[in-house]
């Protein structure tokens, strides 16, 4: 680990000003960052310990029905919210089916959002990776790419985004907001996350002088018909291959409106709402759904290593669907799929 | 931790960011064991390498140091975490409770201690301190009831030896003592 300064300040504002330091970095539970701090992939100057901050650890509820969630709020003070168990069951399972209970207990809102790629070339600060030095070059095109993206990549990147977290928060059309030197502004999650393009070293569109304050999400509509599907090589502690979130607002017994997210597939958490479409007004049968799985996937690519995940996506979204209008949602305890 | 003299290669921010001079110890008040110390760390000290390196508590141990083993994992304000991912500035003014600091004044072990012995829970030992602390805070959680669940609750803490049974074991039992006393109250 290279060294570096260290503050801990004691407002947001004062945590805004010293982020706009040189190569600072924010510090929340470390999980990611102290991390990738060890491989030399992250060589902060400075950090900014924002654990302290005062109003950034609450879970409240807004004017508009729905909850706010401090940045600080750990994953497991989150998941097992009462009021997230019962309005956001899908976020609840969602965060409960990622890392360890060790882990959730440290990572919080706002750095799980921004937790960086698992990408090998990534982490190897001894092979070239255009998002950790740009312009030399992507490895995984070509390379091992067993857990890359089939949506949405370009020539110059194609890693995913590690969040199961993001995934529900996707479906679920959470609203960031975030602080800067000008003041706050809130960041739909649809455009939090960005696609690699030709700038695969910006994850997202948080600027450098601005942090994370909250997570709000909007009033609750998928309480029944939700499921979570996360699917990898080992049962547990392992990152999502695919997953899917599937999340359907039922009128009697047909779709009013129907969330798809998934992860593990592209850069950001992929949602397509021209494909959710298709299932308004409609009976929740196989067929709708396979239709509605051919439109999420349209354009996918596999690299060689990945290319199995566009079937296994497929088959995902299908069994994820059922499980939502069935209203079982996935166990994250007992792995069987049914 | 070591400030490993590397030579610039590729991925390495321009070293120009770096602040020039070694930025000074910082003050630390973090209780360890019931025991308040007040000592001064360099930022970049993990709180497991300051049980270790600095304090001379082996029993918290390093597996893998990237938060994919869970045998660092300590208790902090009573709650499991991986020591080796979280550093030791951040936790000022926090409660850990580390393997030292399960048994009782009068070395009498803890009931989780117990039950990894009573039920052969480990064998070459190195996952063992990471497990029992886990186990304690797992039980703690409250949300393991069943083999099921103790299973996927300790999915962060991998033994190579292959004690899984045993452990899950253990913990079945502590969480049955556990359900009895609070039936029997
Ligand atoms: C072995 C292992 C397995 C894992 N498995 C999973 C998994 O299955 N699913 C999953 O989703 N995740 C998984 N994780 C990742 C884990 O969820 C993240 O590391 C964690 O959520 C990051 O949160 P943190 O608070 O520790 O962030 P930090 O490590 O403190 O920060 C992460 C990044 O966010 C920035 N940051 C943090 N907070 C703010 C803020 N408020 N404002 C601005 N910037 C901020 C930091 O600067 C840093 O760049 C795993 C991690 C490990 C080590
Ligand atoms: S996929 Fe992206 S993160 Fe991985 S090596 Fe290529 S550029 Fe780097
Ligand atoms: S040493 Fe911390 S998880 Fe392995
Ligand atoms: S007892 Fe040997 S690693 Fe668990």
């Amino acid at each position: 680990m290279n060294r570096f300064s260290y503050a801990r300040p004691g407002s947001v504002a004062e945590a805004v000003r010293e982020v706009a330091a040189p190569a600072s970095k924010v510090l929340a539970g470390g999980t990611n960052l102290v991390d990738l701090m060890k491989y030399n992939v992250e060589r902060p100057a400075h950090l900014v310990d924002v654990t302290r901050l005062p109003g950034l650890k609450a879970i409240e509820e807004t004017g508009e029905g729905g909850l706010r969630i401090g940045a600080l709020v750990t994953n497991t003070a989150l998941a097992y919210d009462p009021r997230v168990q019962e309005r956001y069951p899908l976020l609840s399972s969602t965060i409960l089916a990622g890392a360890t209970a060790q882990l959730r207990n440290a990572a919080t809102t706002g750095g799980n959002l921004l937790q960086r790629t698992r990408c090998y070339y990534f982490y190897d600060a001894a092979t070239p990776c255009n998002k950790r030095v740009p312009g030399s070059g992507c490895p995984a095109i070509g390379g091992v790419n067993r857990i890359h993206a089939i949506l949405g990549t370009s020539e110059q990147c194609i890693a995913t985004h590690p969040s199961d977290m993001a995934v529900a928060m996707a479906a679920l059309e959470a609203v960031i907001r975030v602080s800067g030197p000008g003041g706050e502004r809130d960041i739909p999650i649809a455009e939090f996350h960005r696609l690699p393009g030709d700038t695969p070293e910006r994850d997202t569109n948080l600027g450098a002088d601005e942090i994370i304050v909250s997570v709000e999400l909007p009033a609750p509509r998928f309480a029944t018909n939700y499921t979570y599907l996360k699917l990898r090589d080992r049962l547990s502690y392992a990152f999502a291959l695919v997953s899917v979130a599937a999340a359907l607002d039922m009128d009697g017994g047909t779709v009013r409106e129907a969330r798809i997210a998934l992860g593990g597939v592209a850069h950001k958490p992929w949602r397509v709402p021209e494909a959710e479409a298709l299932l308004k007004g409609v009976v929740p049968e196989r067929g709708a759904f396979s239709l509605v799985a051919d439109r999420i996937l349209e354009g996918a690519q596999g690299f060689g290593g990945n290319s199995f995940k566009i079937d296994l996506a497929h088959r995902a979204i299908l069994r994820a669907l059922s499980q939502a209008a069935a209203g079982t949602p996935q166990s994250q305890t007992d792995k069987r799929i049914q | 931790m070591a400030d490993l003299d590397l030579p610039s290669r590729q991925g390495f921010a321009p070293d120009a960011a770096l602040p020039t001079g070694l930025p000074g110890e910082i003050p630390l008040t973090i209780t360890i064991n019931g025991e308040r110390r007040d000592l001064h760390v360099r930022p970049w000290t993990t709180l497991l390498d300051l049980l270790r390196e600095d304090l001379h508590l082996y029993g918290t141990k390093k597996g893998c140091d990237h938060g994919q083993c869970g045998a660092c994992t300590v208790l902090v304000d009573g709650q499991r975490i991986n020591s080796c991912l979280s550093l030791a500035v951040s936790r000022d003014g926090c409660e850990v409770t580390t393997i030292e600091g399960l048994a009782a004044p009068d070395g009498a072990l803890h009931p989780m201690q117990q039950a990894f012995i009573e039920h052969d829970a480990f064998q070459c030992g190195y996952c063992t301190p990471g497990q029992i602390c886990s186990a304690v805070g797992l039980v703690k959680e409250g949300h393991a009831h069943s083999a099921e669940e103790i299973r996927e609750g300790m999915s962060g803490n991998l033994c190579r030896c292959g004690a899984y049974t045993n452990i899950v074991d253990a913990i079945g039992d502590m969480l049955a003592q556990e359900t009895s006393q609070e039936a029997a109250k």
